[in-house]
């Protein structure tokens, strides 16, 4: 099998204040992969993402991205490889314009002039917000910003895109505009969210973490199809909404 | 309310000045201010021919002399301090309607009034004819250290979303019927201040995250520069020159 493009084993880290976020993770997602990472509020769902582009280094375990082990020495080309999108696009969008803030990563890697220029067009393009280049962020309705946000880290070319929560906030039409576009976006996606209709349109596998271990992986379909294992994780699907009534995509 | 704030003072429009870059315009106002500044007080016609030249640009700005007006508001605490001068100065005073005022202090006052209402106008002039973002992108291009033009364009961005912040605290604590009533309130607005700073820090963290995921390493990129030619240099050139040959007649003849 090829190299993984996340590979992480026996994963462990704890907060300075003593609080335990995640124990023995072991985690393979292989390239074209699509996986949702569920869990309920406080599970370490965020913690385990900022592991994988060594935001935080791993205290026991390792990390490794397409066969480079997060460390300290590593870590701009770990930054390259794994784009993580967060939950709130106000953060993430600092810059003056949108084709600015788009720019940001790839200018931190050494790209000008036309390169640049080419690079921020195609990410823009790719999220089907080229016509907000000039717009100052604060200028954008939500969705608009989640999608320029996107764009932020796809101008980088990562090898695994991460999303985190990307649907909250959002209206039901920005959030079918948003499937589609992930649906249409070439590279390994893993989708953090408590929205489990939505893990279930968008991907193929799940992956639950449960107070900072992981309970389940596989399917998407079989897991979310097994009541037992959703109710005992504090997860389930609204309204009783059973998995066998609803469409295969 | 969003997008409100940091562009209150910036007038969209076509006008010859919205066209000029950023750079020149900070260069010409900065410089015709202090041309203003250095101006003996007792020099009336140089006032007169500085106060023109900031109508032309008004003029010249497309922006209604009504809009002008209306921000002078700002002026007022700085006149009201000044209108004190003539009651409190010292030295050879005269009568008006019965009362006795310092000829020095009424010569202060006008210097305030003239020097502060000028450098007003002027300051109205370059914040209606030039996007914020642009003013950053002149100061870039003045070498401001791109340190300071940051740490400004994050001012900038955030500052809405700060006051959005404070907003809904505030439509919270009315939610569950709490009224400023008296001195006392000011303790609760003192601890909603607190808690907007420690809101504020740790969107500053994730902010920075953010930064650090997409390979920041300390050194924010350069902004796209605003085109400029020959002629913008030159105009504003003369401009502030104009100003200073009329600052130097003046001190050379007071």
């Amino acid at each position: 099998m090829s190299t993984p493009v996340i590979d992480i084993q026996g994963l462990g880290f704890r907060y300075p204040d003593g609080t335990t976020a995640l124990v023995d993770v072991d985690m393979h997602i292989h390239r074209g992969e699509r996986v949702a990472l569920l869990g309920p509020n406080g599970a370490g769902k965020t913690t385990l993402i900022l592991h994988m582009n060594g935001i935080h280094l791993p205290q026991s375990g390792t990390v490794t991205v397409s066969g480079l082990p997060v460390a300290p020495d590593s870590l701009l080309d770990i930054r390259r490889r794994v784009g993580i999108v967060f939950q709130d696009p106000d953060d993430q969008l600092f810059m003056p314009t949108v084709r600015e803030d788009v720019a940001f990563g790839p200018a931190n890697l050494g790209l000008e002039g036309r390169d640049l220029d080419e690079r921020v067009d195609r990410a823009l393009a790719m999220v089907e917000v080229a016509d907000l280049a000039d717009r100052p962020p604060n200028h954008l309705s939500f969705g608009q910003k989640r999608r320029v946000a996107i764009a932020g880290v796809m101008a980088m070319r990562p090898e695994i895109l991460i999303l985190d929560e990307p649907t909250s906030n959002l209206d039901p039409a920005s959030r079918v505009d948003l499937t589609e576009i992930l649906n249409e976006l070439a590279v390994t996606q893993m989708i953090v969210t408590h929205d489990l209709l939505y893990a279930l349109e968008t991907c193929d596998r799940s992956i639950i973490l449960e107070a900072g271990r992981i309970v389940a992986d596989g399917p998407t379909w079989d897991i979310l199809g097994d009541e037992e294992l959703l109710a005992a994780h504090r997860l389930g699907l609204p309204g009783g909404l059973k998995v066998e009534n609803l469409k295969r995509r | 309310m969003s997008g409100s704030h940091t562009h209150a003072l910036y007038r969209h429009g076509h006008s010859p000045l919205h066209g000029v870059a950023p750079q020149v315009k900070i260069v010409g106002a900065f410089g015709v201010v202090i041309a203003v500044v250095l101006t003996p007080r007792t020099a009336f016609w140089a006032f007169a021919v500085y106060g023109v030249v900031a109508l032309g640009l008004v003029a010249l700005a497309h922006i209604p002399p009504a809009y002008v007006a209306r921000r002078a508001v700002v002026l007022a605490p700085f006149l009201l301090v000044a209108l004190l001068f003539p009651l409190v100065g010292s030295g050879e005073r005269i009568d008006v309607l019965g009362v006795s005022l310092s000829v020095d202090g009424l010569r202060d006052l006008w210097n305030v009034a003239a020097k502060a209402g000028l450098g007003f106008t002027i300051a109205v002039v370059l914040a209606s004819t030039t996007e914020i973002t642009d003013l950053l992108r002149g100061l870039e291009a003045l070498h401001m250290p791109r340190i300071v033009t940051a740490i400004i364009g994050f001012a900038v961005r955030y500052i809405d979303i700060v006051a959005a912040d404070f907003t809904r605290m505030r439509i919270a604590l009315a939610s569950r019927g709490y009224h400023a009533r008296s001195v006392r309130a000011w303790a609760m607005y003192a601890r909603t201040i607190g808690t907007m700073f420690m809101r504020t820090y740790e969107r500053g963290e994730r902010v920075y995250l953010a930064m650090l995921s997409r390979v920041y390493t300390g050194t924010m990129p350069a902004l796209t520069g605003v085109p400029v030619s020959g002629t913008q240099w030159a105009a504003a050139v003369a401009l502030v020159g104009s100003a200073m040959a009329v600052m130097a007649v003046s001190r050379t003849i007071a």
